[in-house]
């Protein structure tokens, strides 16, 4: 070290060494003298070999035993080093961007109440999926080899599982891609097949219908078929009397939906289908709202089509299927030719794990139908008091004949997508998915006679099988708050106030 | 004691031990939704049938209670590995700030400028 050092670094120390006096070092001499005491004057340990070489077994198992005391620890326990944060704070990205907030009360990701737009997917349902889409990935139209057998089996597994949950069999059902799919097969289909017939090129819709029925109506109409539109009743209902007057000796189809969309009203499906079958009319109903919801029979109703969703009753997007009743047959020009799947209504490889997963979750629907409903009574119940209680509220579509699980209503004086703006943290449409992205008030209300204003500030909530009357207790205080606000500001709302009424105003040009 | 009256006497354990299990495994969800659901529909299922006395039915719902189990502890470990941020609902220590339970308050103003 001294033939190193620098030779000033060495005199400065030996100066220094000098000038201090040997008691500035107590500690040294202290030591020296209880070494001393002791007799033992030893300064370096004894060696073993065995201190020197590092034993791997033991560092393995001392690295797994660290390993073991942090990932036993859940997040909400851990606290971050350094930070004080809990690893739960630090975990949520919310909280990666507000860096300064540590302690935080409450989370941030919107409650979920657009139910009608699409639902969670049951974790039942992902549990009975993952297995065709790790080791099960066999082609279930493969008949030579077991990969093909098994998935086969399980594809019909939940045909089985669908056709019962709606009281068919399971050879009517047919597996599609969703239920927009489900409904341009059987409107075009059907028309098409008549068409070459020739004689019955006549189809009767209704103006609340969703949107792809009516488009493939509007498609249909260039083609040159005749379409009827069927107005509604103000309560959302159809009247029997004028579908009656409406169907001529040429009609081929009646399609009507079960559930409403925006609504949720349920038509009288069952007189309907009575009426079909008595007139030898085709009967088809988008139910993808209703099934899984409210009990279905298809031969009860003398449904002839029927479309379901796989993800509006908790299973997973990107499948749906279409009944076709076999006796009295129903015959259809498919849209899709190929290989002759599907009876070949629907050619094309099914997704064996899209196929399980609507199958568990028509399976699952089927077993919890009671429960759930019971809930979404309550909770439904409990949401519509709530929101009735504010003044200048009012329910859209019939109060009895009603899903309960869609709840619409109209705050007047509040422009709605400004309600939507105001409620962030409540995930909410004020119509269907399809048109949200429009300000076009919902050409639903229109149908119903709404005006203008009331179809511009109505909301759509929607209770599924996750929702929790604690996210319910949220929402009322939520919009109570927020309504009454945005009111406020209302120079209408001011008007109101003072009992005036708006009708007789008259606006001045500009 | 004969074996079938033990068998008769351990059924209560293993139901109510069944039932802690679900409970618990329910509440490993990371998703509040399903979190909530499997603790109410645990506790409603097992008070739907609490006056089940045939000893048949009561086997198979025991089966089925573990079936539950078990599909409970696979998808609590899959919606543990895919956390999301929590509910505005949610009581727990992430999210947003309100700054009424003396937390510690923001340094700096974190908005649009």
């Amino acid at each position: 070290m001294s033939h190193i050092a620098p030779s000033a670094a060495r005199q400065a120390l030996r100066i220094a060494s000098r000038r201090y006096p040997s008691s500035t070092f107590p500690r040294f001499s202290a030591r020296a003298a209880t070494a001393n005491a002791i007799g033992r004057r030893t300064y370096v340990s004894e060696t073993k070999p065995s201190n020197a070489t590092v034993n791997v077994d033991t560092a393995i198992k001392a690295d797994q035993k660290a390993f073991l005391n942090q990932t036993g620890q859940s997040p909400e326990d851990a606290t971050m080093p350094t930070t004080g944060m809990s690893a739960d704070a630090m975990m949520s990205p919310a909280a990666g961007i507000l860096k300064q907030a540590t302690i935080m009360d409450e989370g941030s990701r919107p409650i979920y109440l657009d139910a009608q737009a699409t639902t969670p997917m049951d974790p039942r349902v992902l549990d009975a999926m993952l297995p065709f889409m790790t080791g099960l990935y066999g082609n279930p139209h493969s008949r030579t080899h077991a990969y093909g057998w098994e998935t086969d089996k399980a594809v019909e597994q939940a045909r089985e599982h669908i056709a019962n949950l709606i009281g068919a069999d399971s050879k009517e059902i047919i597996f599609t891609s969703g239920a927009t799919e489900s409904n341009n097969m059987s409107i075009k289909g059907v028309a098409r097949f008549f068409k070459r017939g020739g004689k019955k090129n006549h189809i009767i819709t209704c103006q609340t219908e969703h949107k792809c029925v009516l488009d493939s109506c509007r498609h249909l109409q260039d083609e040159g078929y005749q379409i009827t539109y069927l107005p509604v009743q103000s309560n959302g209902l159809i009247d029997m009397a004028q579908l009656e007057a409406a169907i001529r000796p040429e009609t081929a189809l009646v399609s009507i939906m079960t559930v409403n969309n925006e609504i949720g009203v349920v038509q009288p499906v069952e007189e309907i289908g009575r009426l079909c079958r008595s007139k030898k009319v085709y009967f088809h109903t988008d139910a993808a709202q209703a099934v899984g919801k409210i009990p279905l029979d298809v031969n009860k109703m003398n449904v002839d089509l029927m479309s379901i969703s796989g993800h509006k009753l908790y299973g997973p997007k990107g499948i749906g299927a279409c009944y076709v009743r076999r006796r009295p047959r129903v015959r259809l020009d498919p849209i899709i030719s190929g290989g002759g799947q599907e009876r070949g209504l629907r050619s094309g490889t099914l997704a064996p794990f899209l196929s399980v997963g609507i199958g568990e979750a028509a399976r699952l629907a089927k077993q919890e139908m009671e429960y759930d409903s019971k809930r979404i009574t309550a909770l439904s119940n409990r949401l519509l008091e709530g929101l009735l209680a504010l003044e200048h509220t009012t329910l859209n579509g019939d109060r009895e004949r009603h899903y309960p699980g869609c709840v619409n209503v109209s705050f007047a004086y509040v422009e709605g997508e400004s309600l939507l703006m105001a409620l962030k943290d409540i995930a909410l449409s004020s119509g269907s998915a399809c048109t949200s992205a429009s300000l076009e008030p919902s050409y639903v209300l229109r149908a119903l006679g709404s005006s203008d204003e009331s179809a511009h500030s109505s909301i759509r909530f929607g209770i599924g099988r996750f929702t929790t009357e604690a996210e319910i207790d949220y929402v009322l205080n939520a919009v109570r708050e927020r309504v009454t606000f945005l009111r406020e500001l209302s120079p209408l709302w001011e008007l109101v106030q003072e009992g005036v009424d708006l009708n007789t105003i008259e606006w001045s040009q500009h | 004691m004969p074996l079938a009256q033990a068998i008769k006497t351990d059924m209560p354990y293993q139901v109510r031990s069944l039932y802690r299990s679900l409970l618990r495994q329910g509440n490993q969800f990371a998703a509040y939704n399903f979190r909530e659901y499997a603790k109410r529909r645990t506790r409603d299922g097992f008070r739907q049938h609490q006056n089940e006395s045939e000893e048949r039915r009561i086997q198979e719902l025991v089966q089925e209670g573990l079936k539950t189990l078990q599909m409970l502890k696979r998808q609590t470990v899959v919606s543990q590995f895919y956390q999301l941020d929590r509910l505005v609902v949610e009581g727990g220590k992430s999210g947003k700030q309100k700054g009424d339970e003396g937390g510690i308050v923001r340094q700096k103003d974190q908005g649009w400028d």
